[in-house]
């Protein structure tokens, strides 16, 4: 198996905050591996630094065996950096969110952003716009019928896969909550990534919904081949399909391993999982 | 494979229905006479048509694509100026820029007629108000560089800024010789300027040309956003940092629709000059950018048949059906004590606050004119 991602060395620092402190961890092809940890940890900042929200203050991220993003401590920070690893890093390559969407590399967000005034359809559509080769002039008088046809296609495909193309003329935010964390999934399956995060996926969910989500997530990985990075609170469902664990605790890396190893690593019982009282 | 062979058929409904339209213009042309009290319908026909292009340029940018920019004003003026500069017959042209020395001494249409006969003139004339697209989305490609990473109000006021900047560059004496400074740029090709010789009977096209201009433009602009960027446009709006992450990159497709609505409003710029035959920085005032922009508001920010309503509304009421009310006598009520000067302002002033007031999103919402024939998907907006 090999390693499609690989976070090296990366602190983000906000004014004198660590928000995430020399954050270490490897993503392999074909794998679902859980972020967790408790509120304020640092699991979307580091999920942010990954997608290129944020530049790491210093550190790496590699995609695919290649360094996508790279930073050392400039300005200010330069003298104010707390962080382990100074000077090691000395170039800044700083891609933008929507340059890492297009090597392969899609997100969703805790709270849900849709397209609101578009519907489930063209949510997903829109989605595959970053794949599109027509230029401006050649998509507006229509050059690229086939091409379109063609996402079109797939969108209907895709959405038949999510089980919601029977509601794809209605507006993505007059959907189910459960529905509307479905179709964001779905429109970034769109992009065609190989590595798929997903940021809190069942946040606000009920307990059946909750288990609706961790059969579909499975699922994705199965039908697309998709490597699955995700950060969550709901424990029955990281246990339950995650091949590998990180915990993290006030931006620190406390423990990593199998569902089995943290369940049972007293650091991460402390700082996050605690004591099952009823148990 | 969905709706396709809807869409196809959609289409070509809408391609009879304005080919229908363009014809009856055509016709009004020859039936009104100037002297006709219709005539005032033509002038609105023509005026109104110009001005929905312009709305719909900006509907582009402020409605379709969530950028707020006033400097519409501006492209339009560097359109206007350019069309002038580059129409102006070889023989007016001491006499139009009698305290300067003319710098440009092309005219395309005189060269290209001289070389071509009527359609070489005709050729001369698109190519004019083409090069007044491009110079103002040139312009506003410079611009756009510095001023598209501002946001919301910042990026109002950078290009309310930039349009006074532009009127005021164009009237400084110093550029005279291209310009004019300040004294309007005239005696350039006008739209009565056309009209089709069969046999012996003239047809005029005086209406015809910039309906025919404005329409043409708008349905590019209605093609480019049902189109694949048209949906990023509106992804952009509705949810920037979504947009981003799906792989749209924000400072391309913002530029891109910087530029296209500033080719349009440049292009709407030479047809207002066409249309009034003078061209003078000190038309375009900021108070058209506003006018433009309630024109917007009325018709639905995010519908672009809104817009074309909003702005032959406007223009019918402001120039047409109000006039009564600035000279004495309006519905057949002679009151010139009330009815004088500035009162048409004040009833149209109000008759816009009702509108807003009863149509919160415009008149047509973010619908277009076919949506109005089926029903919404969802329940979405229903019940507003």
């Amino acid at each position: 198996m090999s390693t499609i991602l690989k976070v090296e060395n990366a602190t983000m620092q906000f004014g004198g905050v660590v928000a995430v402190d020399n954050l270490n961890l490897e993503v392999n092809e074909g794998e679902i591996v859980a972020l967790i940890g408790p509120n304020g940890a640092g699991k979307t900042t580091a999920f942010n630094v990954i997608t290129g929200v944020y530049q790491p203050t210093n550190g790496a991220v590699y995609f695919q065996g290649e360094r996508i993003v790279e930073n050392h401590p400039q300005g200010k920070l330069k003298k104010l950096y707390k962080g382990e690893h100074a000077g090691e890093y000395t170039r800044v390559l700083a891609p933008t969110p929507d340059h890492i969407t297009k090597l392969g590399m899609a997100r969703t967000f805790q709270n849900i952003r849709l397209w609101k005034s578009q519907t489930v359809f063209d949510n997903v559509l829109i989605a595959m716009h970053c794949r599109t080769h027509a230029n401006f002039l050649a998509a507006s008088f229509r050059f690229n019928r086939k091409e379109e046809r063609e996402q079109r296609d797939r969108v209907a495909r895709l959405l038949e896969t999510v089980g919601l193309y029977d509601v794809r003329n209605e507006l993505a935010t007059s959907l189910p909550y459960g529905k509307q964390r479905r179709l964001e999934i779905a429109r970034a399956l769109a992009t065609d990534p190989r590595l798929l995060l997903l940021d809190e996926p069942a946040a606000g969910m009920n307990p059946q919904e909750t288990q609706e989500l961790t059969a579909f997530i499975g699922e994705i990985r199965d039908s697309f081949h998709m490597t699955v990075f995700l950060i969550e609170h709901h424990m029955d469902l990281v246990m339950d399909i995650s091949d590998r664990i990180y915990v993290l605790d006030f931006g620190k890396l406390i423990a990593q391993g199998t569902p089995e190893e943290i369940q049972n690593n007293k650091r991460v019982i402390d700082a996050y999982l605690g004591v099952a009282e009823d148990a | 494979m969905i709706g396709t062979q809807q869409s196809r058929k959609n289409s070509l409904t809408s391609l009879i229905l304005v080919a229908v339209m363009l014809a009856a213009v055509v016709v009004l042309d020859q039936v009104i006479k100037p002297t006709d009290s219709m005539s005032m319908l033509l002038k609105v026909l023509q005026k109104g048509s110009i001005y929905a292009l312009a709305a719909v340029s900006m509907n582009l940018l402020n409605g379709f694509t969530g950028l707020f920019s006033l400097g519409h004003a501006g492209f339009m003026l560097i359109g206007a100026y350019t069309y002038a500069i580059f129409t102006i017959p070889s023989e007016a042209r001491d006499v139009v820029y009698q305290y300067y020395d003319a710098a440009i001494r092309i005219s395309f249409p005189e060269v290209l007629g001289n070389a071509l006969g009527p359609v070489g003139t005709l050729v001369g004339v698109v190519l004019a108000v083409i090069a007044a697209g491009l110079a103002a989305a040139v312009i506003a490609w410079l611009i756009g560089l510095p001023v598209l990473r501002l946001k919301s109000d910042y990026l109002a006021i950078a290009t309310l800024g930039f349009a006074e900047v532009v009127r005021a560059v164009f009237q400084w004496g110093k550029l005279g010789p291209v310009t004019n400074g300040s004294n309007p740029l005239k005696s350039f090709v006008r739209i009565n300027a056309f009209q089709l010789k069969l046999g012996g009977t003239t047809i005029s096209l005086t209406t015809f040309v910039p309906v025919l201009l404005a329409t043409v433009c708008i349905a590019f602009i209605v093609l480019l956003v049902n189109s694949t960027y048209g949906r990023s446009f509106k992804a952009i709006r509705d949810d920037e940092v979504a947009a981003e992450a799906m792989g749209i990159n924000l400072a391309r497709h913002k530029m891109l629709s910087f530029c296209v609505s500033s080719f349009f409003a440049g292009v709407a710029g030479a047809g207002m000059a066409m249309v009034l035959g003078i061209a003078q920085a000190s038309n375009f005032k900021s108070a058209m950018t506003y006018e433009i922009l309630l024109m917007v508001v009325l018709g639905g920010i995010g519908s672009i048949s809104g817009s074309c309503i909003g702005a032959m509304l406007f223009i019918a009421a402001s120039e047409w059906w109000l006039r009564g009310l600035d000279s004495g006598v309006f519905l057949g009520i002679n009151a010139p004590g009330i009815f004088r000067n500035g009162f048409r302002l004040v009833v149209f002033s109000v008759i816009i606050m009702i509108v807003v007031l009863f149509f919160r999103k415009g008149i047509m919402g973010d619908r277009e004119l076919p949506d109005l024939l089926k029903k919404r998907p969802g329940k979405g907006a229903a019940g507003k």
